[in-house]
């Protein structure tokens, strides 16, 4: 058995913005064991998943996969991927077992075994386990899943825990391209399969997910290192000017979670409430400490669900006038009330955001009294068909223009214009789904094939 | 009394979806001394964090004091999930402004 097992995380979220070179260099001339990297995440929006898209840049992608493809290729270790493209929707999965099929070919790449897994639920399979009486559990405060909630929704991805990592692994795949994943199993799933304990290995998960978030100072996009043994997990920074401290991992393990001491996964949690920390050396914290809770009962997944609100259209106005800024309020609701009276009887959602006001924290923001000297307005409008969306959003935008307030000297429009029309912002989705399913065996909901690679590409289906 | 302000004592003071329902919260602090200056001075509760951003302390879902970190963490509850119609803000990333100024009796 290993005594120690050293995975590189280059990008807390691949392809979002290009992975630093140097730092991944200086990683990989370490000779790591493993190239890991989360390429999604659900704080994108609801979006890009109910549309099936990506909301990076394909050649950012292209990018990052590539430098991990060639360096782990050519070291002959395994690349491991989780949420691909984003979201991890079936498509993106597809889209990126694409990418490393022509990287493989441009590059002349010796055979090897690529492994990939689907994420996607179909709606009728929940709606058979409803009516089944199994019960879809809410999240976060979350009511439980009606069938109404669940019929508003386009498309729902479950989120894997390291099972179908595992067994990818386990039918020869030197790259695996995951569908939605839990950050921590991108991680865990190679440490556990290498025979180490399941606390370590999750919480190597924890702390690696992000990449150099957990180093300082801040610089994202740079590699780290992560160590694993059976005793402790150890966190190095790869970049000359980062290092990985007490503070920086400490902090880290908080980082976008509503509780610092508790980690949930599909099978489990990881109990981080004693942990310790200490400075290994100058550029590394050695963490010790965490505890592994295995779920009681059946493992749950968690799935998550995006549906379609409408089409969604911006407009954009500024404001100069001073009586007018004082008076932005009564502007807002005159333009809420012109959209009322034109739009009764459609079913619509009216927007109007004031930069300079209270555009960012809304109803949070402290500030009530603003000494801006100009204001933007970005008026959202959302309907269900196209023509209605850009007809009530260009009339709202135009309703700003025409609001005289009485002492406003200025009498030939109350807005500045950057475009006289409004702009197509593409179909508005919300999170219908975060939620979580039992299952009788954790590989239920995902999807598992291996496929060989030749750089002349003639893939063979293997399994 | 005098007083320092948060932005002072703290090296990092964030804010960032958790998950798509909630927006948390975290103070960071360079040593243990600002950390228990900050905690002693108890300035910073679940009441005055839902009164500085105007919500009901039950849409506080979690108040944390990090000891491991040298942290304070809390986390809100959103009314409606991130990137929902209206939503000016999809990673929850600016929503810590207000911390920056409060001030503590030294």
């Amino acid at each position: 058995m290993k005594k120690e097992l050293r995975i590189v995380s280059p990008n807390g979220h691949l392809g979002f913005a290009p992975t630093k070179e140097g730092s991944f260099k200086i990683a990989a001339a370490t000779k790591p064991d493993y190239y890991c990297a989360d390429s999604g995440s659900d704080d994108i929006g609801p979006t890009a998943l109910g549309s099936d898209r990506s909301v990076s840049m394909y050649n950012w992608q292209k990018h990052d996969l590539e430098l991990m493809l060639l360096a782990a290729r050519e070291q002959g270790v395994p690349m491991i991927i989780g949420s691909a493209g984003d979201t991890g929707a079936n498509s993106r999965v597809d889209m990126y077992v694409q990418i490393i099929k022509d990287l493989a070919k441009e590059h002349n790449l010796p055979p090897f075994k690529i492994g990939y897994f689907y994420s996607e639920v179909e709606k009728e399979f929940l709606k058979n386990q409803m009516q089944n009486d199994v019960k879809i559990e809410g999240l976060d405060s979350r009511n439980d899943l009606t069938l109404e909630e669940l019929e508003n929704t386009k498309r729902i991805v479950a989120v894997a825990g390291v099972h179908p990592f595992i067994k990818a692994l386990d039918l020869g795949a030197d790259v695996v391209i995951g569908g939605r994943s839990s950050d921590v199993a991108v991680f865990a799933a190679p440490a556990i399969r290498e025979g180490f304990p399941e606390a370590n290995a999750y919480y190597l998960g924890k702390v690696l997910e992000c990449a150099s978030f957990c180093a300082e100072p801040y610089g994202a996009k740079e590699s780290i290192i992560g160590t694993i043994t059976h005793e402790d997990v150890k966190a190095t920074a790869m970049h000359p000017d980062q290092r990985c401290t007490i503070a920086s991992v400490a902090g880290h393990a908080m980082y976008e979670r509503s509780n610092p001491y508790f980690e949930y996964f599909a099978g489990g949690m990881l109990d981080m409430t004693d942990c310790h920390y200490e400075q290994y050396d100058e550029k590394t914290c050695r963490i010790t400490g965490y505890k592994y809770k295995p779920i009681e009962g059946k493992v749950k997944v968690k799935l998550e669900g995006a549906g379609l609100i409408g089409e969604k259209f911006i407009g954009i106005a500024g404001v100069r006038d001073p009586y007018t800024i004082e008076n932005i309020d009564t502007v807002i609701k005159f333009v809420e009330d012109q959209v009322a009276q034109e739009f009764a009887g459609v079913e619509y959602s009216l927007n109007l955001k004031v930069f300079g006001k209270n555009g960012v924290m809304g109803d949070l923001e402290p500030v009530k009294e603003i000494k801006s000297h100009e204001l933007a307005i970005v008026i959202e409008g959302i309907t269900r068909d196209k023509v209605t969306a850009e007809e009530l959003t260009l009339f709202a935008t135009r309703q700003v223009f025409y609001c005289k307030l009485p002492e406003v000297k200025g009498t030939a429009g109350t807005a500045a214009y950057l475009i006289d029309d409004v702009l197509y912002a593409g179909q508005s989705y919300k999170w219908t789904l975060n939620h979580v399913i039992p299952v009788e065996n954790a590989l239920d909901l995902f999807d598992v094939r291996v496929e060989e690679v030749t750089s002349e590409q003639k893939n063979k289906v293997l399994n | 009394m005098a007083v320092e302000y948060l932005k002072d004592l703290a090296k990092t003071v964030r804010s960032k979806n958790a998950g798509t329902d909630r927006i948390t919260f975290d103070i960071i602090f360079n040593n243990q001394e600002n950390y228990n200056k900050v905690c002693s001075s108890n300035v910073i509760t679940r009441e005055s964090m839902a009164k500085l951003f105007n919500v009901s302390s039950d849409r506080i879902t979690d108040f944390v004091q990090y000891n491991p970190a040298n942290a304070i963490k809390f986390t809100i509850s959103r009314l409606t999930p991130s990137g929902s119609p209206g939503d000016g803000d999809i990673f929850g990333s600016q929503q810590y402004a207000p911390l920056l100024d409060i001030e503590i009796p030294v």
